[in-house]
This record gives structure tokens, sequence and C-alpha cells, in this order.
């Protein structure tokens, strides 16, 4: 298994493009340790709840789109994927925001 | 017969079939997490209190595993990556790596559930070891999922660089995909039981 390989498995023009996705790579790890130790200093302040949830869930989800952009290279998908996300993404808001409605008519049946 | 559209893309979707699949298959996975985490905000905002996680669990040595996971998602694109420069002993020992990590994950997990267990917290003990239990549990089988996974094209499934490079390559793309994935989960699982 040599690099006589690599012709088959990447067109030489792509080369470029790949050393240029490596530096991305890089780029995006550092942010995301970055971004841990954020979340874990703010959880030290020991903030009131609906703002420590704010925060952390705004913080995982800046890392996570990372993730998904750059290392699942969603930036530079087909529709076909994105299509497949959109729906997936619509039933996931759907899914969650079930607890938070039955939270709300158990406030309503209290008042 | 042949598997058709492993390399070649189809006209009607400019994808080979293994992208299209990967991508269902974490749609639905999104799906299952997504009901307990569902679950999770339906437990806790229906329980008169919470504990805070970190009062519970062990924050130093999740952090310490979120640092592994980050890290061998990186080393997963860069085993692809290596791939696509044709460099195949350079995939070998990011793939390893990939794989080591995921070790060094299950055995910080191991120290954190056995401490837990001494401790005599278990699923049955209150919701908030049912749930956290549950998410993690979960996560760990798809950690060793995706370690088999990666463990096979590192060993014997590598054979198919020899025969067929674009679909090896296109093949451990999808592995990361999910291994991506994996570490997704525990951004969000992270922070959502340690930390709040």
């Amino acid at each position: 298994m040599t690099s006589e390989h690599a012709v088959h498995a990447m067109p030489g023009d792509h080369a470029a493009d790949i050393d240029r996705h490596v530096k991305i790579y890089i780029s995006v790890f550092v942010s995301l340790m970055v971004l841990t130790i954020v979340t874990v200093t703010v959880s030290r302040f020991h903030l009131p709840v609906p703002i420590a949830v704010t925060v952390a869930l705004i913080v995982a989800i800046i890392k996570g789109s990372l993730v998904a952009c750059y290392f699942m290279h969603l930036l530079s998908e087909r529709k076909l994927i994105y299509a497949v996300m959109a729906l997936t993404v619509t039933f996931f808001v759907v899914l969650l925001s079930l607890p938070i409605i039955t939270h709300m008519n158990g406030l309503w049946i209290h008042e | 017969m042949e598997i058709p559209y492993t390399v070649e893309l189809r006209r009607d979707t400019g994808l080979n079939n293994g992208k299209i699949g990967i991508w269902l298959f974490l749609a639905s996975e999104v799906m299952l997490f997504g009901a307990l985490f569902a679950s999770y905000i339906l437990i806790r905002t229906g329980s008169p209190s919470w504990p805070r996680g970190d009062t519970m669990l062990n924050v130093p040595m999740a952090t310490f595993n979120t640092i592994v996971l980050i890290t061998s998602s990186v080393t997963m694109v860069m085993a692809w990556a290596s791939l696509m420069r044709g460099q195949f002993g350079r995939f070998r020992m990011y793939m390893g790596t990939t794989v080591l990590l995921g070790f060094v994950f299950l055995i910080v997990k191991y120290f954190e559930y056995s401490a837990h267990f001494a401790e005599g917290a278990f699923p049955r003990t209150n919701n908030f070891l049912a749930i956290y239990f549950t998410l993690t549990g979960l996560h760990m089988l798809h950690v060793i999922g995706g370690m088999a996974v990666n463990a096979y094209f590192w060993g014997p499934g590598a054979k198919l660089w020899k025969e067929n490079p674009t679909w090896f390559a296109n093949r451990v793309e999808h592995a990361g995909l999910f291994w991506h994935f994996v570490d997704l989960v525990w951004i969000f699982l992270f922070p959502t039981l340690y930390l709040l």
C-alpha cells in the first residue's frame, strides 16, 4: 500500500483544496477547545438556571455547528442532504417543543 | 452482484448511495436522541426540585472526555484527508489514534460509572441518575459502535485501499460522519447533564 494510490484517490488539483481544509480543521479544533473552556468557566459562576441554560445552549449550538459545518462538510453538501437535514430539524424542533407546551399547559391549569 | 453507486455519483442526486444512507441514518439518530432530550426536559421541568449536575457528577473527568472526543473528531477528519492526499501511512496513524481516543473515553467513563456504583448511585436511585445513565449509556454504545467500524477500516477493511481507493476513502468519510455525530451528541450532553 504505497502512495501510488494517491493519484487514484485524489486528482492532483484537489491537493491544494485538501491542504486548505486541513488548516480549517485545525482552526475549528482550537475554537472547540476554547469554547469548551468557556462552557466550564461560565458554569462556575453559578448563574440563575434560565441564564445558565441559555448560555450553555448557545455555546453548545456554536460548537455543534462548527462540527457539522466543517468536520461533516455540511457547508458544501448537495441539496438532497440539506433537504434531509431540514426535515430532521423540523421534526426535532417539534419534538423538543412538546415538553415545553406540556409544561405551559401545566402552568395554565395551576392558574 | 456489484453494489451500484459506491464510487460514481447518481445523476439524480449528485451523491453516492453510501452518503445518502449515512445521512438518513443520522437523521434517525437525531430523532432517537431528540426523544430522550425531550423526556429529560419533561422530567426536569415537572420535578419539584432538580440537582445541579456538578453536585452529583465528576465535571473534571467529563471535561477531559469532551477534549478527548473533540480531538478524536479532528484525527478522524485528518484520517480522511490523508486518504484524499494518498498518504495511507498517515491514514493508519490518524485512524489508529481515533480508535485509541475512543478507548480513552470508555476508560474514563468506566471510572466514572464505577465511582457512582460504589456510592450506591444507580439508575433506579432517582430521576436525575436514570436520565444520566440512559443518555450517557446510549451515547457510550454509539462510541463502541463507531470504534468497531473505525477499527475495521484501520485493520482488515483497509484491503479495499489496494483494490479501489476512492471507494475506501468514501467509506472512511461515511464512518467519519457517524463519529462526528457521536462527538456532536456529547457536545450537548456535557453541559446539559454535568453543568446545569
